[in-house]
């Protein structure tokens, strides 16, 4: 496994749910994202292909304003990062950037933000939403901020995969389905399983990795088994 | 290597040069790189491979897509000519297989095996910075690259790292993480769509590979967004790979 996946499950196990903000993973992984990128604020916005869209989860609620900003003016580095399939990073919030959103980045200067980081939550195709890091001051992310950014991206993706929030935290048990490196064998079996079962393709990576939860195997050898055309995922069948 | 004419290899540069039109697709221009290659010099295959934020080797693009080539590809994150060269910043050249078994235990008899003689790998460098590897196999022996061939190589290698961050966007030092992310996804979408198309057609992941390809080309289509069409869209699988 990524030891700074690992790492961040740690802080993430570690971390008490933040008070009137529902008891869930996502709050929690805004925060340590926040304070562990050295961040003001961290959010997660959800935005599906078919347009429905809104602020799932913020590190706080100055964060959680400054998140549905976006939604509000309806540009942002957030709306980039989605439709543009890649990261926006915005070390400041300028001249440049206002000629980009021309809305929102007065409207961020305001609230004293000066950098913005957009992290899209998607595996291949599947798109879910995005995970945005706001500073307080310019700068870069040095490249371990990247990487830990990145990773704690990975750890979003998985948990709203899963569609139960805590199996991210929970699951991450050696020999599981966490101890996979994702590579084109997997990504493969993917888009088998989503044709076998007529679903979306971020749902077929939910079904693999349900089966391999529950009949404690690796997700590499079920997408193994899938490709071999030993292991065939049924419609009629959960 | 075969001797390049000063001609053709004009031609090559000015077309992986050409990466301001609207159309530009990272992956396109990735395969059609490893493709020029494997023309260029007699290879066997040629495949290119990107660093991602973890420092981890990842593949990007072959000229060949089967699954033994893939593997050989995913392989060098671990161990290989282009861990090495993407380690070392030099070129990796002319490495006999058969006598690299103590070099690279895993990866020296697996590539013998896929039937290749000789490997190269050419660093993908960016200033200081090694961002990935291009990869060239080789299936003849006595088809050593001379020094000439290694600085054509190491020329090509180096306009396709400029290529990747599109000039337009290369002053800013953020643009190539935003590159090199939105080129690893996009690769995970042609893995996803390989699935998708083999199931729905019953045919190997390796033919539906040359079967979504084809269909890019003949309807002049990036890859990736037949790739993407594929993977969200079952109606474009359908109407384009029917059962």
């Amino acid at each position: 496994m990524d030891d700074r996946v690992a790492m961040i499950r740690h802080l993430i196990e570690g971390e008490p749910p933040p008070p009137d903000n529902g008891a869930g993973l996502l709050p929690r992984v805004c925060a340590v994202a926040a304070r562990t990128l050295a961040a003001s604020g961290a959010g997660i916005s959800m935005m599906s292909e078919a347009g429905a869209r809104g602020v799932y989860a913020a590190s706080d609620p100055l964060t959680e304003h400054i998140e549905e900003l976006q939604f509000v003016l309806g540009e942002g580095p957030c709306w980039d990062a989605f439709s543009t399939r890649r990261p926006v990073l915005v070390p400041n919030l300028d001249g440049e950037s206002a000629a980009r959103w021309p809305m929102y980045t007065p409207a961020a200067h305001d609230s004293g933000i000066r950098a913005v980081f957009s992290f899209p939550l998607q595996m291949g195709a599947a798109r879910l939403g995005i995970l945005d890091i706001f500073r307080q001051r310019t700068g870069s992310l040095t490249g371990d901020e990247l990487a830990t950014a990145l990773a704690f991206a990975d750890v979003t993706i998985t948990a709203l995969l899963d569609q139960h929030e805590n199996a991210a935290v929970n699951s991450s048990g050696e020999g599981l389905a966490e101890a996979v490196e994702y590579r084109a064998e997997l990504f493969q079996a993917q888009g088998m399983v989503m044709v076998q079962l007529g679903v979306p393709i971020g749902e077929a990576m939910a079904r693999m990795r349900a089966y391999a939860y529950a009949h404690g195997r690796r997700l590499d050898q079920v997408a193994a088994d899938v490709l071999a055309r030993r292991l065939h995922f049924d419609r009629d069948r959960p | 290597m075969k001797t390049v004419s000063a001609q053709q290899l004009a031609k090559v540069f000015v077309e992986i040069a050409d990466t301001l039109v609207d159309e530009f697709d990272l992956l396109d221009y990735m395969h059609m790189l490893t493709e020029r290659v494997v023309e260029l010099t007699d290879a066997a295959a040629a495949g290119m491979l990107l660093a991602d934020q973890r420092g981890r080797l990842e593949f990007i693009a072959g000229s060949d897509e089967n699954v033994k080539l893939v593997e050989l590809f995913q392989l060098q994150n671990e161990q290989g000519p282009c861990l090495e060269a993407f380690d070392s910043g030099e070129p990796v050249v002319n490495v006999n297989l058969g006598e690299a078994g103590a070099r690279w235990p895993r990866f020296a008899p697996r590539a013998a095996a896929a039937g290749f003689q000789s490997v190269h790998a050419f660093p993908m460098r960016l200033r200081r910075q090694v961002i990935g590897a291009l990869n060239v196999f080789g299936d003849t022996s006595g088809n050593d690259f001379q020094d000439d061939d290694i600085a054509i190589m190491q020329a090509l290698a180096d306009a396709a790292t400029i290529g990747l961050l599109q000039e337009r966007t290369v002053r800013r030092s953020e643009a190539l993480t935003e590159q090199l992310q939105a080129a690893l996804n996009s690769r995970v979408i042609i893995e996803q769509a390989k699935g998708a198309v083999a199931q729905a057609r019953g045919i190997s992941v390796d033919e539906a590979f040359t079967a979504i390809r084809g269909y890019a080309r003949r309807h002049n289509r990036r890859l990736t967004e037949i790739a993407q069409s594929i993977v969200t869209d079952p109606e474009t699988l359908q109407q384009i790979f029917p059962q």
